[in-house]
């Protein structure tokens, strides 16, 4: 692919993030809903181009699920965080923002600090892996963001996640 | 009857108090033990205080209501329908018929009179009897403010008629700030509120544009502490509740800041930092300045709550394995454990008198709220449910107020409060949705 068509959905990814959450960009006062109207939202154009947000997010996976009160990472989740690498590695006209997520089942302010936890597990091993830490911050949502509604461990393993959101900034 | 008189005899009845406990004896002195717990209520009637002059007919009757609604919704008094009453109060000032109300078995009554003048001033005035003794319990007392802060007035009733019967400190002139909620539980917008501890008068502090948790106030009521993500990411603000306006706490950019608490003294802010995954307890002056870091452990440290004396500070860790509740001193060191039993415990603080640590417990797949010593004897569970989290204690530390979270996918949390022996559960009126709730001081 040539770069002005890869520039060129670039700028139609970021606008349709914009409409969703101009908080992805820093200084923003709204609070993304929905956990997916980041860069890699699915529904972003460029689903099929390997360079794509939602490539990223669709067929690499965005995000890495966790056992109850574990912050460690599953074998699954340290294949998927290497395809993550991968693509930063080869996508360096993005940042990071990695979001920790808790299921309901504990109090708040634990919640909040055990997806710190799983955040930082997921920070690390990107970092581990080539990404410079100055293009990934974390940010720890506790039970406040639930993915899944229903009360059930059905629901309840796809809440505790950790999530990495495509933002513009990188360091290429 | 003389003041002098009346003084002597408030003499004499304190002392024949000394050495009875249990609850309310149907012909003993009019007094209630509330750590007894107790099973059978206080029979009071409040007859509808008398307008003093015409226009304050209607305020008389709501302030009867309110002061006759908290004291109700103590648990500790029942109140005696008006459709039973023999006698009728036509004066503030004219003798108590005691011989009509033992006939229907009022333990306490309670008039009163209520005065508006021309410039909006409301004036509310009463006296407490203890029917069985013939005499009258105090002094009469009277309360002047405004006729918007009538509400006020008649919880300041309330007060001292709790005060003078129970010998504990009142707690219904205070409010309760906490997280209003609206939307789904997928896309839950939160905002601050306040509201009488009764849920009356509330009214919004923030707008619903960030995620806000947990609210605190400050000892003197009039400060709030919360962690917005208004950055984008948890931070602790400070709120002027007069004013409403805001201020950050002066963290970083990045820096990830919650769980704040006030220190007894108002002066110094105790509250986590999220480093690289690693939370820990840190504290600071509340007006800026150097953060002093107080535990430096690789597990979750989190939840501080002060010691009333300010000498300790209270708080959850992991370092075990699970959530457990630790003291250590409130300037950092070693820490204790103090819990033991079965589950995991959290969000404990400490009560205003000194004597319980409430908490929140979490055991075989269900929530509690529940009270300990401070060295973490005598553990007791006050409730029970699917989600209970985030006690916080009213001004006399004789009520703890919690979050109560239905189950499913239509699930949302409500207020609601216990007394420390475990009764009078009961569902604090909220429009909406409602989580976090922290009881401010008797107001002023």
């Amino acid at each position: 692919m040539t770069h002005p068509i890869k520039a060129l959905l670039l700028i139609a990814s970021l606008g349709l993030a914009a409409c969703t959450s101009p908080d992805r960009f820093g200084g923003g006062n709204s609070v993304d809903l929905n956990n997916s109207g980041g860069l890699n939202d699915p529904n972003a154009m460029g689903a099929g181009d390997a360079t794509s947000p939602s490539y990223f997010s669709s067929t690499i996976g965005d995000r890495v699920l966790f056992a109850v009160d574990e912050s460690t990472l599953s074998p699954e989740a340290r294949q998927i965080l290497t395809g993550q690498a991968s693509w930063l590695n080869q996508n360096t006209a993005y940042a990071i923002l990695v979001e920790g997520h808790a299921d309901e089942q504990g109090t708040r302010e634990y919640n909040l600090a055990l997806s710190a936890k799983r955040a930082s597990a997921v920070q690390q091993f990107l970092v581990a892996q080539g990404i410079a830490g100055n293009r990934i911050r974390t940010v720890p949502y506790g039970k406040e963001r639930p993915l899944e509604i229903c009360s059930e461990e059905s629901c309840y393993a796809k809440n505790r996640r950790a999530v990495t959101v495509l933002q513009a900034g990188g360091t290429s | 009857m003389t003041r002098l008189v009346n003084l002597v005899l408030s003499l004499m009845l304190a002392a024949t108090l000394v050495g009875l406990t249990g609850a309310a004896r149907a012909q003993g002195p009019l007094r209630i033990e509330i750590t007894e717990g107790v099973i059978e209520p206080l029979p009071f009637a409040a007859p509808a205080f008398l307008p003093e002059n015409a226009g304050a007919e209607t305020l008389a009757v709501q302030i009867t209501q309110v002061i006759a609604d908290d004291l109700v919704g103590t648990g500790l008094f029942r109140e005696i329908p008006a459709g039973a009453f023999i006698s009728t109060v036509t004066s503030f000032s004219s003798p108590v018929q005691y011989s009509d109300w033992k006939a229907i078995n009022a333990q306490a009554l309670i008039t009163g009179a209520v005065g508006v003048t021309s410039d909006g001033r409301v004036t509310v005035k009463f006296r407490l009897f203890d029917v069985f003794a013939e005499n009258q319990l105090g002094d009469g007392l009277q309360f002047a403010g405004t006729t918007a802060s009538w509400r006020r007035m008649a919880h300041k009733v309330a007060d001292a008629i709790y005060q003078r019967i129970t010998g504990e400190g009142g707690y219904f002139d205070s409010r309760v700030v906490f997280v209003s909620e609206t939307g789904p539980k997928n896309a839950r917008r939160k905002r601050l509120a306040i509201m009488d501890y009764d849920g009356a008068n509330v009214q919004f502090l923030t707008d619903s544009s960030s995620i806000v948790l947990a609210p605190r106030f400050s000892p003197t009521g009039d400060r709030v502490l919360y962690t917005s993500y208004e950055t984008g990411f948890p931070q602790i603000y400070l709120l002027d509740v007069e004013t409403v306006g805001t201020r950050s706490l002066g963290q970083q950019t990045g820096t990830l800041t919650f769980a704040p608490r006030f220190s007894p003294d108002g002066s110094t802010v105790v509250y986590s930092v999220s480093q690289g995954g690693n939370s820990d307890i840190y504290r600071m002056p509340v007006q800026g300045g150097p953060e002093t870091r107080l535990t430096s452990t690789p597990s979750i440290e989190t939840a501080p709550s002060f010691s009333p004396d300010g000498g300790s500070i209270v708080f959850e860790s992991d370092r075990s394995g699970t959530q457990q509740l630790y003291v250590m001193p409130a300037s950092g060191g070693e820490a204790t454990r103090i819990s033991f039993g079965a589950g995991r415990y959290g969000t404990p603080v400490w009560s205003p008198r000194g004597d319980l640590i409430a908490f929140t417990k979490q055991n075989k797949g269900r929530f509690h709220i529940g009270v300990m010593r401070v060295d973490g004897s005598e553990e007791r569970l006050l409730t029970a449910s699917f989600l209970d989290e985030g006690p916080t204690w009213s001004p006399n530390g004789r009520v703890i107020m919690f979050t109560r979270e239905s189950q499913g996918a239509s699930g949302a949390p409500s207020l609601y409060s216990v007394d420390i022996s475990g009764r009078n559960l009961r569902r604090v009126p909220t429009e909406g949705a409602a989580s976090d709730p922290a009881w401010s001081p008797l107001l002023p």
